[in-house]
């Protein structure tokens, strides 16, 4: 509405977002907020195996080391540019909703952000000096303390940013009220946090374990100890993910009643229910079962692909439980206050007076004619569908009426139909927002999306093309 | 037929919601907290350049190799801080200038993002530029170009920066711009590029003469031929030939600026701060051409001197900008205020409207309507299958009809599921007898 859109009309402009932020949520679960007091905690073995005649045993403090410098390499390269990458992908994508979000949580962003500078500081501190820290046991007790003051900045990181994730989801009494308290003490916070803190070092474990195999000689003893510790920490901390998974699972249906007009129960929801269940099952089971058989049967030769699949299982479960977090949140982008067209609820009635393009700044055309009806009609396509859906490419519009509607080849769509289709889409599809604009709007988009199934070039945006 | 509207200024409106605090704070905070930000990726860019050069020139003195080396080391620090401390004037700037930082983004999009994956490969460049000095040892062709392509991505991202911040000035452009390339002709954006790439050189030059002239720093066990007063000369010297040329591209940039955005105050803030580095000027001069061991007798006062000149210049930047911005924010203001109105208006038009007629008397018929037509209809299937048919399957079957709208499912292979509808027990009951009573 009062931005210029951004649109990218072959990928889409959410798996944009969603690349970004799942490697980010990946790289800071498993590399950071779990992975730092995994390595903190090995090093603190080798500093206690040390001996008498030795600061450290050398295996260990080694072992410790290469694990951190995978860390540091990529935290603060990947990881950190995703964390920013998140912004600038949600400032071109969803101006409005992050700029609302900013407007709310300046605050708790602003304290992330010192947190955030204190834990790139000691990131630094603790990587780049763990040389220094071997002339003596002093030095090294001092920098085990550094690796617990960096595990314990980078929770606390990760437990500001699960409450603005929390308040996407469920605003609370945020919408009544509009405190920042509100915001931020929604209801979901503490269950989530709940189930990502094991979750985390659930799968730095994982990722743990598999380096370890990587960076130790295979059948070593030393091997095998490692190992064993590791896959005692992933023991550990098995239950405590189940539990939050759970936890999160059955909290999930409840989560969705406050966002929407009809009870659970549709395909959509339903499936990805239901691939959660084989999610939480597979992986944890994974994990389980190597771990397992790592910490019992420390003898027992594993090969080392084996190894990557408590990776790919945890990093998957990760993954499925943010699509499933994106998803519940619809037909908001922030739970009752904005659509996912990122059109604000309390705007609708405007809309349907005026219709939407009388009130889009950047629109050319501000009023459906006889003469401007595709142009119009693309104009409503890219305000009030374009957030989600693309015209040919992943979430087609096209395709989705034609798969809707059981067309076969060569049918055409009937615009009556889909007329009245748009009209009551919240009823029928429970995850979209209702159709914003007037009863003109409506004919213009129709026939747009009619104009797009016979023609099949995709919008054509200066902002997004190479110019 | 739309140029008449292309060529307006756009004036949109902002976001309905308080700013998280008092303007004023939150421009201290962004002015301040950008300086802090762009001091550690002037080091990380000016070390960058300092390290491919001195790698370059290291071809022929293996100390300068060492000296690259050195360098080299600070820029994967200078540049996580840099980022870090990137994050609060971002946010400040998201809050103050919502309107105009966004439709900057958006009007530059592809490039934005762009700064994101090319970052991230400039850094994961300068780490195996880093920790591949001695597997490189002799392919050092290989190794420079790896630095090589680093400084590239660096000195290209900040020309992204630099049109998002000038195209943010000029609202009444954002019709008529078609992309970064043609962002990248507003008149101010390389002067501004050249001022930053000189104050990258002059930072890095005051750090290198500080990193290299610690007491703790031991720099006979580096350095073979090279001395200690030799650097410091260097990077004094660079220092002193940066500030100077900023004396001619400083007024160009000023110059090149439109000039909506000029003030008294502005001109009185960016003359403070020349003021300041007239000072540090003589006492670098005194520096490079006094004796070698008092080369670095006026350090601090320098830093302090033309710190002070970057926060005048600084500041000087927010005035320009706020008095640029001023009418136009005035204008997005009375709109935003406007259209609020107009949003009370419509809502409490809609509250009073007289209740809609209901599609009809029959209650089964309205919920039929509201909540199922979109997908069927009486004679032909639209997404699921027409009424008649319905009423052939369930004639007979009320309470099948009713287990199905309560709890529907998916029965046919050609056709998509029936999603649940949230009716109560009595809506169920209405629309089932109303489907049911359809011949």
């Amino acid at each position: 509405m009062d931005f210029p859109i951004f649109h990218l009309d072959f990928m889409g402009d959410r798996l944009l977002i969603a690349i970004i932020a799942v490697l980010h949520v990946l790289i800071n679960h498993g590399l950071a907020v779990g992975f730092i007091p995994l390595v903190t905690w090995i090093e603190y073995l080798g500093f206690k195996k040390g001996g008498k005649n030795a600061i450290v045993n050398n295996e260990w403090d080694q072992l410790a080391h290469r694990l951190m410098t995978v860390a540091f390499i990529i935290t603060t390269t990947i990881g950190a540019m995703t964390g920013v990458g998140i912004w600038f992908a949600s400032s071109l994508v969803n101006p409005a909703s992050i700029g609302s979000l900013i407007r709310v949580f300046y605050g708790a962003w602003f304290v992330e952000w010192t947190v955030f500078v204190t834990e790139v500081v000691l990131i630094l501190l603790y990587y780049l000096s763990w040389k220094r820290s071997l002339v003596s046991i002093e030095a090294k007790a001092k920098h085990i303390k550094l690796g617990a003051a960096l595990s314990i900045f980078s929770w606390i990181t990760m437990s500001i940013i699960v409450s603005i994730l929390g308040f996407m989801m469920d605003t609370g009494s945020w919408v009544e009220n509009k405190t920042f308290i509100a915001g931020f003490t929604n209801p979901i916070y503490i269950p989530q946090l709940a189930f990502r803190t094991p979750l985390a070092a659930l799968m730095a474990g994982a990722i743990g374990l598999f380096l370890t195999k990587l960076f130790t000689k295979n059948g070593s003893s030393f091997q095998q100890d490692s190992s064993k510790k590791i896959a005692l920490w992933m023991l550990l901390m098995l239950p405590f993910t189940l539990a939050g998974a759970l936890a999160y699972y059955f909290k999930i249906p409840e989560l969705m009643i406050g966002n929407l007009p009809v009870a659970v129960g549709t395909m959509d929801f339903q499936s990805w229910y239901d691939l959660l269940v084989k999610f939480i099952i597979g992986a944890l089971t994974t994990v389980l079962l190597i771990a397992g058989t790592v910490y019992f049967k420390p003898k027992l030769k594993i090969p080392t692909i084996v190894y990557i699949l408590p990776v790919i299982g945890m990093l998957g479960f990760a993954g499925i439980f943010e699509r499933i977090r994106e998803f519940i949140r619809k037909p908001y982008v922030i739970g009752n206050y904005m659509y996912s067209n990122t059109l604000r609820k309390e705007d609708y009635p405007l809309f349907k007076r005026d219709g939407v393009l009388a009130h889009a700044t950047y629109s050319p055309v501000k009023e459906v004619t006889e003469d401007n009806k595709l142009l119009a009609g693309e104009q409503v396509f890219m305000l009030s569908c374009s957030r989600c859906h693309t015209t040919h490419g992943i979430n087609s519009v096209v395709d989705k009426f034609e798969n809707m509607y059981s067309l076969k080849a060569g049918e055409k769509l009937n615009g009556d139909l889909m007329k009245n289709y748009i009209k009551h889409i919240e009823n029928a599809r429970y995850f979209m927002p209702p159709f914003p604009g007037n009863e003109a709007e409506l004919d213009a988009l129709v026939e747009y999306i009619k104009h797009l199934q016979e023609d099949g070039t995709p919008i054509d945006n200066p902002v997004t093309s190479m110019r | 037929m739309f140029n008449h509207i292309l060529l307006q200024t756009p004036v949109p409106r902002d976001l309905p919601l308080d700013l998280p605090l008092p303007k004023e704070v939150l421009i201290v905070l962004l002015v301040f907290s950008f300086l802090l930000h762009i001091l550690f990726v002037n080091l990380m860019v000016g070390g960058s350049i300092l390290t491919l050069w001195s790698q370059i020139k290291g071809l022929k003195d293996k100390d300068y190799d060492t000296l690259a080396h050195e360098i080299a080391e600070t820029i994967t620090v200078n540049k996580s801080l840099a980022v870090v401390l990137g994050v609060a004037p971002l946010l400040s700037i998201n809050a103050l200038y919502t309107v105009y930082f966004y439709s900057a983004n958006a009007l530059t999009g592809i490039f934005w993002i762009s700064v994101i994956p090319l970052v991230t490969v400039a850094f994961l460049l300068t780490y195996a530029h880093k920790y591949s000095w001695k597997v490189l040892e002799n392919n050092k062709s290989l190794h420079i170009s790896i630095m090589g392509l680093s400084v590239a991505i660096f000195l290209f991202i900040p020309l992204i920066f630099l049109v998002n911040i000038n195209l943010m000035l000029f609202p009444e452009k954002w019709n008529t711009i078609e992309g970064f390339a043609h962002a990248l002709t507003l008149p101010n954006v390389f002067p501004r590029y050249f001022h930053f790439l000189l104050a990258s050189l002059g930072t890095t030059g005051l750090f290198i003469f500080w990193y290299f002239g610690r007491k703790s720093y031991d720099f006979e066990s580096h350095f073979t031929t090279l001395t200690r007063y030799e650097i410091r000369k260097k990077a004094y010297s660079l220092t002193f030939g940066a500030s100077a040329a900023q004396f001619i591209i400083g007024p160009v940039v000023l110059l090149t600026l439109p000039t909506k955005g000029f003030s008294w105050h502005l001109i009185f803030t960016i003359g403070t701060g020349v003021i300041f580095a007239l000072p540090a000027m003589y006492w670098i001069w005194k520096g490079i051409t006094g004796k070698a061991e008092d080369i670095a007798n006026n350090f601090w006062k320098v830093a302090l001197t033309l710190g002070l000149t970057i926060t005048f210049m600084g500041s000087g930047r927010h005035i320009y900008r706020a008095t640029a911005l001023a009418p136009h924010q005035k204008l997005v203001e009375a709109k935003t205020i406007a259209y609020e109105k107009e949003v009370k208006k419509a809502t409490e038009e809609m509250k009073n409207a007289p209740a809609e007629k209901p599609a009809s008397d029959s209650p089964g018929e309205t919920i039929f309507q509201a909540k199922c037509s979109a997908c069927h209809a009486m004679d032909v299937k639209v997404v699921g299958p027409p009424i008649k048919e319905m009423v052939s399957i369930y004639k007979n079957d009320a309470k099948g009809l009713h287990d199905w709208i309560l709890k529907p499912g998916k029965k046919r292979p050609d056709y998509p599921q029936m999603p649940a509808l949230g009716l109560s027990e009595q809506e169920i009951n209405d629309v089932a007898n109303y489907i049911l009573e359809q011949k």
